[in-house]
């Protein structure tokens, strides 16, 4: 199979396979068991914005500056994803969501499969109008890293690690069905 | 520069080749190469780096329209804009807002613009606790010293200095030692002091001027924890940093991770619409959930002039606000990943672009510390994303401080040997000899051998080092009394125009016509090999030589000279064909400078370097069993411009039809470019760069081949290196060769 023909998700995944970032995928059914075989408890999270998804109740998502201290695992949605650079991009909501991606040593974002864009054009053309309108975002690949002390180190101030969980939600699943993907 | 001034130099840097060469290598080659590796994942990265420039051109242009822009935009989102004259200025308006904010601590992300304001220092005179949170950073705060490369400011520390300099700073209960430990100890302090931090200072690679958004390239996470933890925060940044729109971002943020490190896109690309929706960390509130604040944020925009709209007025540094502060100019740098940023560096800024910078924001005097260590070998235009002629910039600068100099004495002495167009007598006495080589290999050839002789004597040489600075150890170049010009004058072409494919004009360059004259008649054996007729005119030396030295001048009356004695041969349809790739390189680059734009067009597609002639002839049908076919196995140097230029692929090429068995170098630069070898300033560093090519050429693998090298400096570099004899492919190629098989 040629990159060409490849899909974006099948791309986005190889993206992450050469970073070696995990990436698992799961749908709304299987979502919270999904979830509970990836994370380190204690788990903080911000609100899922998507439907038919939430976090489970045994993620903490009201979270304190002392339970982000505490916890493990932080688990926030991805507005998006860009499937040539394995990138996740990561809203800064008032509930939180930039810390909550940031302190913990495990960062799980979760992505919709039909969110996932192919390339840095794609993406820029999101942000545009997303930026312009006053929000803030990460565009995040891979965990925090450093190699100012002598050699390559994961979680200099950020995690050190990311697994990220795409959600097949209906519509992809529909699109898949047809042979369609995003251009 | 005295005696005493160029064995200073020499000190510094054979204390620097000693002490901090070895990290300094291992961190920029292996930059270098990630470069390389990174951007060829990129099929379209010749047109972002097109983009790229187009963008940051029209920026610029737009400069003042965009500040008012960004600042309308910032004040609309509830920020606050200032646009400081300089460095005072700006700091001024810092230690105001900490002190309304009653700071006692600001955390810092990295930020190169606030080392050129020296923020740190101004604020902590004012009693703030200022603490840089960038790991690399950090190290150079706790050991008091600058940075020696603008994205990964310690490079020149090894793991083992850093853990010697945390063990005794901090004493902790069980000594670091890994790269691991250091890295989560550092985390763990500096994770605290961010916590407890009244103030967020960051730097901006880029800023929009549509949405007031600031892009933060980074790796560790501290910049976005700097950002968003304390309530207040500040941004400072050039005024060059503004580009109009969000989507503008887009080339960038694919080419300034891979032009650096070599890594396709950083851990983080932040973007921050200030003041940002993300609640504060409050240690004095733990309990509070996120979502239940009502934070109101504090932003300061503190955008810095400090001389960069002077630099817009000016034709020739303007080009330098386009830097985006990747650092490929440096990593790509033969002598910076031999010394770094601690000498190819002024007061703040580092490497190959660091020459525009520090003119422009410190002044002169600072630029003129390391300008020289540019020796225009021009590796770093094609790794510039944003297609900077660094080395022009380099040039010009030179040229500035030439004609800033202070006018020596025994200049009077010297205007006769050294003849030029330069205005005043106040250049250094060095440049003016080395820039004026071309009347001393005149005087060299008539007087041959007796100048030689006189050359090779021990006193003459003592006084030829004390006076102008040529190195003693450094052999020079033997003349010869009939010149390449002379000698075909008397041969005539074995090809008649009549019976000739082709015609052509060998450029008789400065250094094939009196010195190495055996690789100008090996080239014409092989042109008329290929069934073309050729001819030798006398033609002026091309001004590399005056240019390398940062004589504009000179060099711009060289170049008409070159054209007026070629262009009746270009009318009438011959091909002009020339041996040493830096003159090339004047004839297709530098001259679009100095001819008018009509004369440029024509030399430039008129000329060919000799091998890219070669393969011509034979891709048109030339018969290649008239070369040489049955040459030994060689080790091939490309020449450094030739390289840029893309040219060495053809002499690849040549070699590879015919059948040859070559093992090329990688490295990007022999070292002894042209000069730069020559002066005792520098000859050390100049062995140094060159010992990583005699490695290449040094395995088992290599020893035994026939040295090639298409340049003549790095010819005389790798005979010096290796004491073997280096040949120009020309001279491999030669059916009359007198090479051994």
């Amino acid at each position: 199979m040629s990159v060409e023909t490849a899909t974006d998700g099948d791309r986005f995944e190889a993206a992450l396979e050469n970073l070696e970032v995990p990436v698992t995928a799961t749908d709304p059914a299987t979502f919270d068991s999904t979830l509970e075989s990836i994370v380190d408890q204690p788990v903080v999270g911000t609100p899922l914005p998507f439907e038919r998804v939430s976090l489970p109740d045994w993620v903490d998502d009201e979270p304190t500056p002392a339970t982000l201290e505490t916890a493990a695992t932080g688990v926030t949605a991805a507005s998006f994803a860009i499937a040539d650079y394995g990138s996740v991009v990561l809203p800064s909501t008032p509930e939180g969501a930039e810390q909550v991606s940031l302190f913990c040593d495990l960062h799980v974002p979760v992505v919709r499969a039909s969110d996932i864009v192919p390339d840095m054009p794609s993406a820029i053309e999101r942000l545009g109008p997303m930026l312009r309108d006053g929000a803030s975002a990460i565009i995040a690949t891979g965990p925090s890293a450093t190699a100012d002390m002598g050699a390559l180190v994961k979680g200099a101030h950020g995690p050190k690690d990311v697994h990220v969980v795409v959600l097949e939600d209906d519509e992809a699943l529909e699109r898949d069905e047809t042979g369609e993907h995003d251009e | 520069m005295s005696k005493t001034d160029r064995e200073t130099k020499a000190d510094h840097i054979r204390h620097l080749l000693e002490t901090e060469g070895p990290a300094v290598e291992a961190n920029t080659m292996g930059f270098n190469q990630g470069r390389y590796d990174s951007v060829a994942d990129l099929e379209d990265y010749e047109e972002l780096k097109d983009e790229a420039r187009t963008i940051k051109e029209g920026a610029i242009e737009r400069l003042p329209e965009l500040i008012d822009a960004v600042t309308e935009t910032v004040e609309e989102n509830g920020g606050t804009v200032y646009l400081a004259e300089d460095a005072a200025d700006a700091n001024r308006y810092i230690r105001e807002v900490a002190s309304e904010n009653d700071a006692e601590r600001l955390v810092k992300s990295k930020s190169m613009t606030s080392e050129e304001l020296e923020v740190n220092e101004a604020l902590e005179r004012e009693g703030v606790d200022v603490v840089e949170t960038d790991l690399g950073e950090w190290v150079l705060q706790v050991a008091d010293e600058a940075p020696s490369h603008i994205v990964a400011p310690a490079i020149h520390k090894s793991r083992e200095e850093i853990a010697r300099l945390f063990n005794s700073q901090f004493d902790p209960g069980e000594p670091l030692e890994t790269a691991e430990e250091l890295t989560m100890f550092a985390r763990e302090r500096l994770g605290e002091q961010i916590a407890e931090a009244d103030i967020g200072m960051t730097g901006a690679n880029f800023i929009t001027a549509d949405s007031g958004s600031l892009m933060l390239v980074t790796s560790e996470g501290n910049a976005r924890k700097t950002a968003v933890v304390p309530d207040t925060h500040i941004a400072v940044a050039g005024v060059e940093k503004i580009v109009p729109t969000v989507e503008d971002l887009a080339p960038f943020i694919e080419l300034i991770g891979r032009s650096g490190t070599g890594q396709d896109i950083t851990s983080y690309v932040s973007l921050l619409t200030p003041p940002v929706d993300s609640p504060i960390v409050d240690p004095d509130d733990p309990e509070t959930p996120f979502a239940d604040r009502e934070d109101d944020r504090e932003f300061h925009l503190v955008l810095i002039d400090n001389g960069r709209m002077t630099m817009r007025e000016d034709d020739q540094l303007r080009e330098t606000l386009y830097c985006i502060r990747c650092s490929a100019c440096a990593n790509t740098c033969a002598n910076f990943q031999s010394v770094g940023g601690h000498a190819f560096g002024g007061e703040t800024y580092t490497g190959g672009i660091a020459t525009g910078w520090e003119a422009g924001v410190h002044g002169y005097d600072s630029a003129a510390e390391f300008n020289d260590l540019c020796t225009g070998c021009s590796r770093c235009v094609e790794a510039c994303p944003v297609k900077i002629d660094i080395p022009w910039i380099n040039t010009v600068v030179r040229d500035r401080l030439n004609r800033g100099g202070e006018a020596s004495r025994f200049d009077f002495l010297y205007d006769e040997l050294v003849p030029d167009e330069e205005a005043t007598g106040a250049i250094d006495r060095q440049k003016r000899l080395f820039g004026n080589y071309e009347t001393l290999a005149k005087l060299g050839s008539a007087t041959a051998p007796v100048s030689n002789l006189i050359g090779g004597l021990g006193p003459v040489r003592s006084l030829a080092e004390r006076f102008v600075g040529i190195d003693s150890r450094r052999p020079l170049p033997t003349f010869q009394r009939e010149t390449l010009v002379d000698w075909f004058d008397a041969r005539g072409p074995n090809v008649a125009a009549a019976d000739a494919d082709r015609e052509v004009v060998l450029y008789p360059d400065t250094y094939t016509n009196y010195v190495d004259v055996d690789r100008g008649k090996a080239a014409v054996r092989v042109l008329e090999a290929l069934s073309v007729h050729v001819q030798i005119p006398s033609v002026p030396g091309s001004g590399r030589a005056p240019l390398s030295q940062g004589m504009i001048d000179t060099a711009d009356a060289k170049a008409s000279r070159v054209y007026a004695a070629l262009a009746e041969h270009i009318d009438a349809g011959r091909d002009i064909v020339v041996i040493e790739p830096s003159d090339l390189a004047m004839f297709r680059n530098e001259y679009e400078k100095l001819l008018p734009e009509r004369s440029f067009e024509r030399l430039r597609n008129s000329s060919y370097e000799v091998l890219e002639y070669v393969y011509g002839c034979l891709e048109n049908g030339a018969d290649p069993a008239a070369l040489r076919t049955d040459g030994p196995p060689i080790a091939y140097h490309a020449h450094c411009q030739q390289r840029t230029l893309g040219l060495d692929r053809y002499t690849r090429a040549v070699f590879d039809d015919l059948g040859y068995d070559v093992l090329e170098s990688d490295v990007e630069c022999c070292g002894m470019a042209g000069s730069f070898g020559y002066k005792s300033q520098y000859y050390e560093l100049s062995m140094d760069v060159g010992d990583r090519l005699a490695e290449q050429f040094s395995t088992s693998e290599a020893r035994d081949r026939l040295v090639v090298a298409s340049g003549t400096s790095c010819g005389d570099q790798l005979e010096d290196l290796l004491a073997r004899e280096a040949s120009h492919p020309v001279e491999a190629l030669d059916p009359n060769s007198p090479l051994a098989r």
